[in-house]
């Protein structure tokens, strides 16, 4: 598995390729990125994710030089491009619309920019026959945009973008035109097409699925901020916060107080006349702390006995989603709280464990949350 | 030959309404003519008279309608409707058409009308086979020979070609500057454009008559600014008429460039400059050949009205300037030679058909385009 | 793309100074109460006053407004159902020339227009006046009514019609009720551009009408060949003052009823949030 492997990010003597040194954009009164440092390394796929409007966008097009940061450095290879024009940056641009030349065939497309730096003729068909193997368009040289498919347009701004060989190539919701299993297709090819060219890429989504799936690192954005950045899995396992526990996939979020500690356990107050809930914590609440607790679905199971586990709390079964492979059973609690507890339909079993009313137990390991102070 | 029945009935009904019409006209004709001041008797004719026609023709109609079975009314309103226009087209487009075509071949006379041979129908065949036979191209040969004509032609295709491209010079930067504004100026900027197009075409050109004369507001002004001693010539020579079609025809140039240039999606452009382009050749290798095809219908929509224009060079054109429109006016006005002033419309008409079928087909790419 | 820059704001400047200027200094000097067009000597109304009481103006006005009402009525009838013949007819025998004589008038020389017209009507002994000019500004107006109609009968949803049937319309009243309100503004249009054709034309009219009818443009063109008059000046700013009023309304109207149409539906949209 490449990805333990690949970690430069904890690697001190690695020299980032981009740093962002506090940066902050202002468009009149609007913030868009507000006082952001990150460092991005060489060969990563890094995703910026988070809602429309969070500044993600933003720090693209600083990074392709359509906009310039108000105050702070943005560095590419240690060097400030600030002064850099969009046309004399080693950066290029897939962009969300493609922004394909309706008037040039996806040969001439994919030759643009090899033209802009004079390269020689043979050296420019040479580089265009290359990228269009690598996304297997050889067919379609001569067509125009208009006339292939949304997918095939979308490999077109790819193999345009990277014609020039960038040092850095940013894509702009590469995927956003394209149906759900075209772009999960497109998804595991851009992965593959990263790996053969060892092109740094920064890729801007808010899809929180194809952030996960092709990124060797996420960084999850909101009001021009960065709130975390870690790889998808601890993104996942390990949110810093109950934004992004809530921003990736589904979760249960509980409030509560801290109210002892047996060993590294915490022990939290929920709910009045509840038991308690015990987990375990990363960091030190003081007795009294505000706690939120937080647990995937899928780690808390449901039984109609009363289990032995460290966490067993009582409920009744409100609503059943049936997706196929899994069930989420929406479990109402005494206080009214609705968690979901989510099984896998491994099992090809046309009865039903439970049913709409039922009274149920749900459990989870002390292990199983995430306990976050905010 | 159910639809023969239905475009006989069709042909009944029609021929019953313009029946009506014609009556109806002719009894107001009446009325307003000198019959009436012939006295009461022959108002009260003429009223009898179109009382019965107009019976005649209601009845035709209602009872046509009437006897129509369900089914056969649908495809005899649709062959009215199409009719309706096409018939009104054919009497008042077409056919004049293959009139000024004879006329062209004909010869002048001192008669009225102006020319020889006219159809006598009354002879019957031989009547025909005469009047063929006097029809020749004398007129034709006749423009060739006298070199005012196609001087006047060359120097038409001078001035409009000239002054589409001075269009263009002007109108691409106004073009731009309007798609490229913020946009809640746009839809203002576009009224600002076409109002003028609302205003007498006319009073346009006339208003220029006081701006270019030896002692106009111009010459005035470049005076007192100590930029010229003499005032400059400018009324009655072609650089008036230049800037006279300038003037007038400009939106017909602003609004398919700005047409074009506002479809145009601006990441093209930083798409360009990613790819390493320059402002200045982002603009040569994206935003010019994507605004090809407004440049071209603009152009044409300019080329095409100039070419046979006639108010701009009668107004602000001198002696000198030659343009067709003025020919064939005066040829017919002043010099009352119908069959010359016909040949130079047949010519004049076919000079323009090629740029109006270019002008189609430019139409026609875009379509697909857009498509 | 927030702001002008300053290249597109001195071309805009310029270009509408060009377009604009040459008619102010005409309203200007409307008001000049010399004789001499070009020097000012004060301001005053008096060629207004003038103008109101030049018996040849008014009539030849009044012609105007009649034939410019005749035919473009007409005109708006006959081009509405030649657009509608155009979109919804599909084939018919001679559909191309039809086509092509829609087009045609179009693009052709007035000069052309107008000769051709009258050889017609001197070859059918149809004595020329206000008819007659009715009959070639209809001919030529309604191709541009059909062109304007057309544009809007093609983005119009077909379902619509085809839901009106299906209701139980017959094709009549599916016209009547459904198409006819939907395309209204585009035939309104139509009839508006066909007025103004007919306002403003002054080859055609000339060719086609005899001794009997002058119209506006004529009276003009005969007294302007002679030079600057600044009865002309009044008359052409009382004219473009008309049309710049009902211009500017007709835009402000149309405007208020998008942006009613807008708040309305922000304000269902709001509704069923809430």
């Amino acid at each position: 598995m490449p990805q333990d492997v690949f970690a430069p990010w904890t690697d001190p003597n690695e020299k980032p390729i981009i740093q962002f040194q506090n940066v902050t954009k202002r468009f009149g009164d609007f913030t868009a990125i507000d006082d952001l440092t990150i460092d991005i390394y060489e060969r990563e796929f890094f995703a910026l994710l988070g809602p429309s409007g969070c500044g993600k966008t933003t720090m693209m097009r600083m990074l392709a030089g359509f906009e310039t940061p108000t105050e702070g450095t943005i560095l590419l290879s240690g060097q400030d491009i600030a002064p850099v024009p969009p046309n004399k940056r080693a950066v290029n641009m897939m962009f969300q619309s493609y922004a394909l030349f309706p008037h040039l065939s996806i040969w001439d497309n994919i030759a643009f920019g090899l033209r802009r730096d004079k390269r020689p003729k043979d050296e420019v068909s040479q580089r265009v026959e290359e990228m269009l193997r690598l996304t297997r368009l050889e067919k379609f040289a001569r067509r125009k945009p208009h006339q292939i498919s949304g997918g095939q347009r979308q490999r077109v701004a790819l193999a345009r973008s990277l014609a020039k060989a960038p040092k850095l190539l940013l894509l702009d919701e590469p995927l956003g035109a394209l149906d759900k299993k075209l772009r999960q297709e497109t998804q595991f090819e851009l992965m593959d097409i990263q790996e053969k060219t060892g092109t740094t890429f920064v890729i801007v989504t808010h899809d929180q699925e194809e952030a996960m799936t092709v990124a060797s690192r996420v960084a999850v954005m909101d009001h021009g901020k960065i709130i975390q950045v870690a790889t998808p899995a601890d993104i996942y396992e390990a949110p810093n916060s109950t934004y992004v526990a809530d921003f990736i996939g589904d979760v249960n979020l509980i409030r509560g107080k801290a109210t002892g500690k047996d060993g590294d356990r915490l022990r939290i107050a929920w709910a009045e006349g509840q038991p308690e809930i015990v987990g375990t914590p990363n960091r030190e609440f003081a007795n009294g702390d505000t706690v939120h607790f937080a647990i995937r679905p899928e780690k808390v199971a449901i039984s109609s006995e009363k289990p032995d586990s460290p966490n067993a709390i009582p409920g009744k079964v409100h609503d059943i989603a049936y997706l196929g492979n899994i069930s989420t059973y929406h479990v109402e609690l005494a206080g009214g709280q609705i968690i979901k507890a989510q099984t896998a339909n491994n099992r090809r079993i046309s009865r039903r464990s439970f049913t709409w009313e039922d009274n149920v137990w749900l459990s989870f390991t002390d292990t199983a949350g995430v306990l976050l102070e905010t | 030959m159910r639809s023969i029945t239905n475009f006989a009935t069709t042909l009944v009904i029609g021929a019953a309404a313009i029946y009506g019409v014609l009556s109806t006209y002719w009894f107001l004709s009446t009325l307003s003519g000198p019959g009436f001041a012939l006295g009461f008797a022959s108002v009260a004719g003429s009223l009898t008279k179109f009382a019965l026609q107009a019976a005649i023709s209601v009845a035709v109609i209602y009872l046509v309608w009437k006897f129509l079975s369900e089914d056969r009314k649908e495809p005899v309103v649709k062959n009215l409707l199409i009719g309706t226009p096409y018939l009104w087209l054919l009497a008042l487009f077409l056919v004049p058409f293959v009139i000024v075509l004879k006329i062209s071949l004909s010869d002048t006379a001192l008669a009225i009308p102006p020319y020889t041979p006219t159809l006598d129908l009354a002879a019957g065949w031989k009547g025909i086979t005469d009047f063929f036979s006097e029809l020749d191209f004398e007129n034709f040969v006749w423009l060739t020979e006298d070199d005012l004509y196609w001087k006047a032609y060359l120097s038409s295709l001078k001035i409009a070609l000239t002054s589409t491209i001075l269009t263009l010079l002007v109108g691409f930067p106004i073009a731009y500057g309007m798609a490229r504004a913020p946009t809640e100026w746009r839809a203002t900027l576009l009224m600002l454009v076409i109002l003028p197009f609302w205003t007498s075409f006319l009073i346009r050109v006339y208003s220029w008559m006081g701006i270019l004369s030896q002692e106009g507001y111009l010459n005035q002004l470049l005076m007192s600014l100590g930029l010229i001693s003499e005032p400059l010539i400018i009324l009655n020579t072609n650089v008036a008429v230049y800037i006279g079609i300038v003037y007038t025809y400009l939106p017909f140039m602003i609004l398919p460039i700005y047409s074009a240039l506002e479809k145009l999606d601006g990441s093209l452009l930083e798409a360009a400059e990613d790819l390493g382009c320059s402002r200045l050749s982002a603009f040569w290798l994206v935003t010019a050949p994507l605004s090809k095809q407004g440049v071209i219908a603009g152009s044409f929509l300019v080329f095409i009205p100039t070419l046979g224009e006639f108010v701009i060079p009668s107004l602000l054109g001198g002696s000198k300037t030659l343009m067709i429109g003025k020919v064939l006016w005066e040829e017919f006005f002043s010099n009352r030679d119908w069959p010359v002033a016909s040949a130079v419309a047949v010519v004049l008409l076919l000079i323009l058909v090629i740029p109006i079928i270019l002008f189609q087909r430019n139409e026609q790419k875009q379509r697909e385009i857009d498509g | 793309m927030r702001r002008f820059s300053w290249f597109n704001a001195t071309s805009l400047t310029l270009g509408f100074a060009f377009l604009y200027l040459p008619m102010v200094i005409l309203v200007i000097y409307s008001f000049n109460a010399s004789k001499l067009v070009t020097v000012w000597a004060g301001f005053s109304t008096k060629w207004y006053g003038e103008l109101l009481q030049n018996d040849a103006f008014l009539d030849a006005a009044w012609v105007t407004v009649k034939v410019a009402v005749m035919s473009s009525t007409l005109a708006t009838v006959l081009g509405t159902i030649a657009a509608i013949v155009m979109i919804r007819a599909g084939r018919f025998y001679g559909r191309t020339l039809f086509s092509g004589m829609i087009y045609a008038p179009l693009v052709m020389p007035e000069v052309i227009t107008g000769l051709s017209l009258l050889l017609l009507f001197i070859g059918i002994g149809l004595d020329r006046g206000v008819l007659t000019i009715v009959l070639a500004h209809t001919t030529f107006s309604m191709c541009y009514v059909s062109v304007v109609v057309s544009s809007r009968l093609v983005s119009f949803d077909q379902s619509l019609e085809e839901a009106a049937l299906d209701l139980g319309c017959s094709p009549f009243q599916a016209f009547r009720l459904v198409t006819l309100p939907i395309i209204a503004p585009a035939v309104i249009s139509g009839w508006l551009l066909a007025f103004t054709l007919s306002l403003d034309d002054l080859v055609i009219a000339s060719f086609t009408a005899g001794p009997s009818a002058t119209t506006l443009p004529m009276k003009i063109w005969s007294s302007v060949r002679l030079g600057v008059s600044p009865e002309i000046n009044a008359l052409s700013t009382l004219m473009i003052a008309v049309v710049t009023l009902g211009v500017i309304s007709a835009s402000i109207i149309s405007k208020r009823g998008a942006v009613k149409q807008q708040r309305e539906e922000q304000a269902a949209e709001r509704a069923e949030a809430e």
